[in-house]
């Protein structure tokens, strides 16, 4: 029973340099504008007061390592600092932009992993015409950047059917019908290349496990064939499946910020993006900050759940037990 | 399709695209920066085969001004990416253990980020810009195209053939030149190529957003972002920078596809 323990505390002691070495690049975001990153962020009209008083705030008169261990005490906290334009706490702005992203996110890979599962079965599994079929998708969507691909949605949609808004959001909880209308395009727009992803590697891992010998035994057996693909192959065929959404996570998050800038939703991509125009450096720190953070999280469960599906994975994991 | 198809295809496709960028001021029929009034939203005619902007600038001239500056960020990215990771993978490969260790974590490093956002982070840092996002692309590129060299390096070091070199006195630099580089080249070959089409996609995602090159120089990202605006009315303004991205993509695909059946058979650069 040692092992499993030892992965998995094996696996979150890893993740504490990679937290640290996120943290120290976040933090450092504003320490390294070149110049003197408050008169940027204030503009050329500020006052002496106004800087001055900035750059108390945001500790950047004290040496580096003490404006890293109160800045990094202040995360740990939930603090993450103050909107230099409206003067709102961060924690709270990231508190409303965060269910937008998760939203947004959480749809495109459910609906990925619904189409791109089955569908990668069936390419593995199919005639000349579901693998030419397939195939052809998995260029279309690899090739195809997904901003355009809302763009040529939007065209579709609004312009020729005039059936969705353009963009903006309703939250959830107040219209769910309309939070929906809103979502879908953005939602297809992420969810082609990741389901294209999906659909490959998932056609890739069950056609290898079907050339493996316990597949000709479990033929030869007589299993149905239906069985042995969905029962033996896919069940095989998991840990890689797993390990490619997990990546694919941090793709998502990264296409977020272009495709909720595109639609006018209010995530936290758009979020940093506004903050850069705006030179809003604390809100960039934060909103980086937060989807660094979920990314090393996802990147952790991705590896705990291959090595449960997979336990050879745990094997090489701690060197404790060989 | 076999190897060689592909790779016919690919390079032909990107030989077309990357002449037609480097020869835009003798293509493009009219100045890409300058108004027109007269031709504001214009539908593509014998004139302005793709149609004309919410300034009536000449859409055809803009896309062949904006793959020249496209394709440079990509190119330029991916071969500033490769002068560093392909000494850095060398060495961690055929050295191992320390030089493994130090030059292996230290480019996982970059890794903690998803990679738009680390493009993204950068621009944050050093301004928005062309070289700035090309940089940015390099730098994510370095774990990856150092990853793939590494393990390569790695393989052929194992073999007999090193150790006779080394064994009749070869100095490290010599094996390294003389009998690692040649063998294994193909994967990080292959990955380079994968990558330009990524990075086409970033480099015009940044500058969708405005992050990437600055107006009034064309990008093909940023007239994605004005096309968005004028989508209803103008939809040529939107479609074929788009078209233009996608046959680079391609271009880039298909070379890189065609290179990893003949270069990387056994699968290293994935």
């Amino acid at each position: 029973m040692g092992r499993p323990l030892n992965f998995v505390l094996w696996r979150l002691l890893l993740t504490v340099p990679t937290l640290f070495a996120m943290s120290v690049l976040v933090f450092l975001i504003i320490r390294l504008v070149p110049g003197d990153p408050v008169r940027t962020m204030l503009g050329f009209r500020a006052t002496e007061e106004n800087v001055l008083a900035l750059r108390t705030q945001l500790g950047l008169d004290q040496p580096l390592i003490t404006q890293y261990l109160s800045w990094a005490r202040g995360v740990l906290s939930g603090d993450l600092g103050t909107d230099i334009v409206t003067h709102a706490p961060l924690s709270e702005l990231l508190g409303q932009r965060l269910p937008v992203t998760f939203q947004l996110t959480g749809l495109a890979m459910g609906l990925a992993v619904l189409v791109g599962v089955p569908l990668g079965v069936r390419a593995a599994t199919g005639g000349r015409w579901t693998r030419r079929l397939t195939e052809g998708f998995v260029v279309f969507g690899v090739s195809v950047p997904d901003f355009w691909l809302g763009i040529m949605l939007v065209l579709l949609f609004t312009g020729t059917l005039a059936l969705l808004p353009p963009s903006g959001f309703v939250p959830f909880a107040e219209d769910p019908l309309n939070n929906l209308r809103y979502m879908v395009m953005p939602v297809l727009t992420l969810a082609v290349a990741e389901t294209a992803y999906i659909l490959r590697t998932t056609r890739a891992a069950v056609s290898s496990v079907l050339e493996r010998p316990f597949v000709t035994f479990l033929r030869a057996k007589g299993i149905a064939p239906r069985r042995i693909v969905y029962g033996h192959a896919l069940r095989n065929a998991g840990p890689a499946i797993v390990t490619v959404i997990g990546i694919q996570v941090g793709v998502l998050l990264g296409g977020a910020i272009v495709i909720e800038s595109l639609f006018a939703l209010p995530g936290v991509g758009r979020l940093v993006v506004t903050g850069i125009a705006q030179r809003n450096y604390p809100v960039v720190q934060a909103g980086v900050l937060v989807i660094a953070a979920i990314f090393i999280v996802v990147s952790l469960l991705t590896d705990l759940i291959v090595g449960w599906l997979d336990p050879r994975v745990m094997d090489g994991a701690g060197g404790v037990e060989r | 399709m076999k190897a060689p198809g592909f790779i016919i295809a690919g390079v032909v496709l990107l030989l077309v695209l990357v002449l037609v960028a480097a020869a835009a001021p003798l293509i493009a029929p009219h100045d890409p920066e300058s108004f027109d009034v007269m031709q504001v939203m214009g539908a593509p005619s014998a004139n302005h085969p793709f149609g004309s902007d919410v300034l009536g600038r000449d859409v055809f001239s803009r896309v062949i001004y904006g793959l020249r500056a496209s394709l440079a960020v990509a190119l330029a990215s991916v071969i500033g990416s490769l002068i560093v990771a392909v000494p850095l993978g060398l060495l961690a490969g055929y050295f191992g253990g320390w030089t493994d260790g130090v030059i292996s974590r230290s480019l996982d490093m970059i890794l903690v980020l998803p990679a738009m956002l680390l493009a993204v982070t950068f621009i944050a840092i050093l301004g928005p810009g062309s070289t700035v996002a090309a940089i940015a692309i390099a730098v994510i590129y370095l774990p990856i195209l150092g990853r793939v060299m590494r393990t390569s390096a790695l393989v052929v070091t194992r073999n007999d053939y090193i150790a006779g070199a080394r064994a009749r006195g070869a100095t490290h630099l010599r094996v390294i030149l003389g009998h690692v580089v040649p063998n294994a080249l193909g994967p990080v070959t292959v990955q380079a190529s994968i990558l330009g089409a990524f990075a086409l996609q970033l480099e015009a995602g940044l500058s969708f957003l405005g992050l990437g090159a600055q107006p009034p120089t064309p990008s093909l990202g940023g007239m994605l972002a004005d096309g968005r605006d004028v989508l209803i009315q103008a939809p040529w303004v939107g479609i074929f920078p788009g078209l233009a991205i996608v046959l680079a993509v391609i271009a880039f695909t298909l070379l890189g596809e065609g290179l990893r059946r003949v270069l990387d058979p056994t699968g290293v650069a994935e």
